[in-house]
């Protein structure tokens, strides 16, 4: 489970830090542990597409839950939200899998090396905690779903609260 | 530290031998093919055969919905349940009449809560217990979540305010201040009987002698008191008492509140419906007296006779010895896990009036990865804030990881727990970070 990645990435974390400006700003916590991210989205305009210009954030939590919003910040920066969320959705898919399925490096890059944390169910939300204040974060600067968040981390297990 | 190893042993007077043979689950394998640590009593304990042979004997023999059908197993399943509750009394010291059954030790703590709020329209009788806008209820801030948030909603829902004491650096009891904290406002206090983090046990009974005498009730918290040492409610001082059957070798599903009897026959009931009811008519109904009048529905009949026989396990050992094992593997846990260099213990660092719950953070590691590489050495441990979060605020840690110990726990495996958290700091290469995850809010 501790793959070399995460705990280079739990060491050194990339994009780590709030920064300005911002379109919005969640904190996400994990309920169980106290665990919590502060998460903030900054968007532009690329071709008619919105583009996550950046990402910056605050975790406090275990190697895998600062690891895992490391790695997602590297990955989904400069990406549309679109394909972002192609990645989130897929790596969504690879912690519900309890380690049944091949991940796509090529799509998940560096995320691969959560497969092992899919087969421990008490820690995949430490690994979704960044990803799902992601999301949310993104709805709310696409300025829509307000108050929807909520509904959507009971939906999939993991607990949110909002500033 | 307060240690003398030979002293400890000494009085321990457990065969944990003999007792661990009588835990099947001890005995199969967990990751990597490691032999079970169980270090998590405190979350829920292991069951011995005795008690799951009862459960069985029960389903097997007399199932049948206790209180209710006029056939043989009915007559038994009724006995069978009756039985159990004069079993838990005597385990208390009590009288059968005091003991209701719940779902759960939190579902005893809500009772009484809604109690005191029904009681505002529950007539006459019911208004010694009344809650509204001016008087206090209070609580500690060393509490389980399950005897702090009821008492959160129980004051939104009347108006009342909610006070608490707060704890000293240590983890024990901050008592400077009951003089100010209990007043002619207090209506009720509810304190821990000993904490589920710090092992803390605060004088219940100076804090119940203080509130009487200000007219106030008392409830205690018995999560992590019945399982571990002797209770007798005849000198406890509280009112009420709650616990739960699955923290003391007994089945899941059960839970037992203790009241004194004038006062639970004063309360209006919690839950209502079938079993609990005297007359109904379309226009209302009336009630049975306690504990009857607490307990709606179907009884949980199979988990009350799980219970007792867990009364009947844990006298046979006495609850001294019981007590007095788990003293000897805290003070052995204290000595050896306390004097890792990085690891600090949440609470005290004796045990004088401490139980067997050994929370502790390390630095630099955070309390769900101590776990995890505690997991793969086969040791179950209890990682998070323990459902104790503003404990955990009080005492600057973000989350910690807990051991606790039970009839069936070895020195042995306290030892392996030390050598686990010394492999957890290797392998993190602690120090490069160098902080303790402190609560950032």
């Amino acid at each position: 489970m501790y793959q070399e990645i995460i705990l280079e990435h739990y060491r050194r974390p990339l994009h780590a830090g709030l920064r300005e400006p911002f379109d919005a700003q969640v904190q996400h916590i994990n309920p169980t542990c106290g665990d919590e991210v502060t998460l903030r989205v900054t968007l532009k305009e690329a071709d008619g597409e919105p583009v996550l210009a950046d990402v910056s954030y605050e975790a406090l939590g275990c190697s895998i839950s600062q690891a895992s919003v490391s790695v997602m910040a590297d990955m989904i920066i400069g990406k549309t939200v679109s394909e972002a969320m192609q990645v989130s959705d897929d790596f969504l898919r690879l912690m519900q899998s309890r380690g049944e399925i091949e991940p796509d490096e090529d799509v998940l890059g560096d995320a691969v090396a959560f497969e092992g944390v899919s087969k421990y169910p008490a820690r995949i939300k430490c690994a979704l905690l960044g990803w799902m204040a992601w999301k949310d974060a993104t709805a709310r600067a696409m300025g829509g779903l307000d108050g929807n968040a909520a509904d959507q981390g009971a939906a999939d297990g993991t607990g949110s609260s909002h500033d | 530290m307060t240690i003398s190893e030979g002293t400890d042993r000494r009085a321990d007077r457990l065969d944990v031998e003999a007792v661990r043979a009588d835990f099947p689950i001890l005995g199969r394998a967990v990751r990597g093919g490691n032999r079970l640590i169980y270090l998590d009593s405190g979350a829920t304990s292991q069951k011995p055969r005795q008690v799951l042979d009862a459960e069985r004997d029960f389903y097997t023999t007399h199932n049948a919905a206790a209180h209710r059908g006029a056939h043989l197993l009915g007559e038994e399943a009724t006995d069978a349940y009756e039985n159990a509750r004069a079993r838990v009394a005597t385990f208390l010291n009590a009288e059968p009449d005091e003991i209701v059954f719940t779902k759960s030790a939190t579902e005893a703590v809500n009772l009484v809560a809604y109690a005191m709020s029904n009681a505002a329209t529950a007539g006459q009788a019911a208004s010694r217990l009344a809650v509204g806008p001016g008087d206090e209820v209070l609580i500690t801030e060393m509490e389980h979540h399950a005897n702090l948030v009821p008492w959160q909603q129980l004051c939104q829902r009347t108006g009342a305010t909610l006070r608490w004491f707060g704890v000293t650096p240590e983890g024990r009891l901050d008592l400077s201040n009951m003089d100010e904290l209990i007043t002619a406002k207090t209506k009720i206090v509810a304190v821990t009987h000993q904490s589920n983090v710090t092992g803390t046990v605060p004088p219940v009974a100076e804090i119940a002698a203080a509130a009487h005498s200000h007219g106030a009730l008392v409830l205690a918290d018995g999560a992590q008191s019945v399982p571990h040492q002797p209770v007798d409610v005849t000198v406890l001082g509280a009112d009420f008492l709650v616990f739960s059957a699955h923290k003391m070798l007994g089945p899941s599903g059960i839970g037992v509140l203790w009241g004194r009897r004038e006062l639970l026959a004063a309360m209006p009931p919690f839950i209502t419906g079938g079993s609990m009811i005297e007359v109904v008519r379309m226009e209302g109904s009336t009630f049975l007296p306690p504990p009857e009048r607490f307990e709606a529905g179907v009884p949980a009949a199979a988990q009350a006779v799980g219970l007792a026989a867990a009364c009947d396990y844990l006298d046979a050992l006495g609850m001294q010895n019981v007590a007095a094992h788990e003293e000897a593997l805290t003070a052995h846990a204290l000595d050896v896990v306390g004097g890792i260099q990085g690891v600090r213990i949440l609470g005290p660092l004796d045990t004088e009036h401490r139980g067997g719950a050994v929370s502790f953070v390390v630095t630099g590691i955070h309390p769900h990865d101590v776990g995890q590489v505690l997991d793969e050495l086969g040791i179950a441990v209890r990682t998070g804030h323990h459902c104790a979060w503003p404990l955990h605020r009080a005492l600057h840690a973000q989350s910690s990881t807990r051991a606790s110990f039970y009839v069936y726990n070895t020195h042995d495996e306290v030892d392996a727990l030390a050598d686990g958290i010394r492999q957890a700091q290797k392998f993190f290469g602690t120090g490069f970070f160098g902080t303790e995850f402190i609560e950032s809010a």
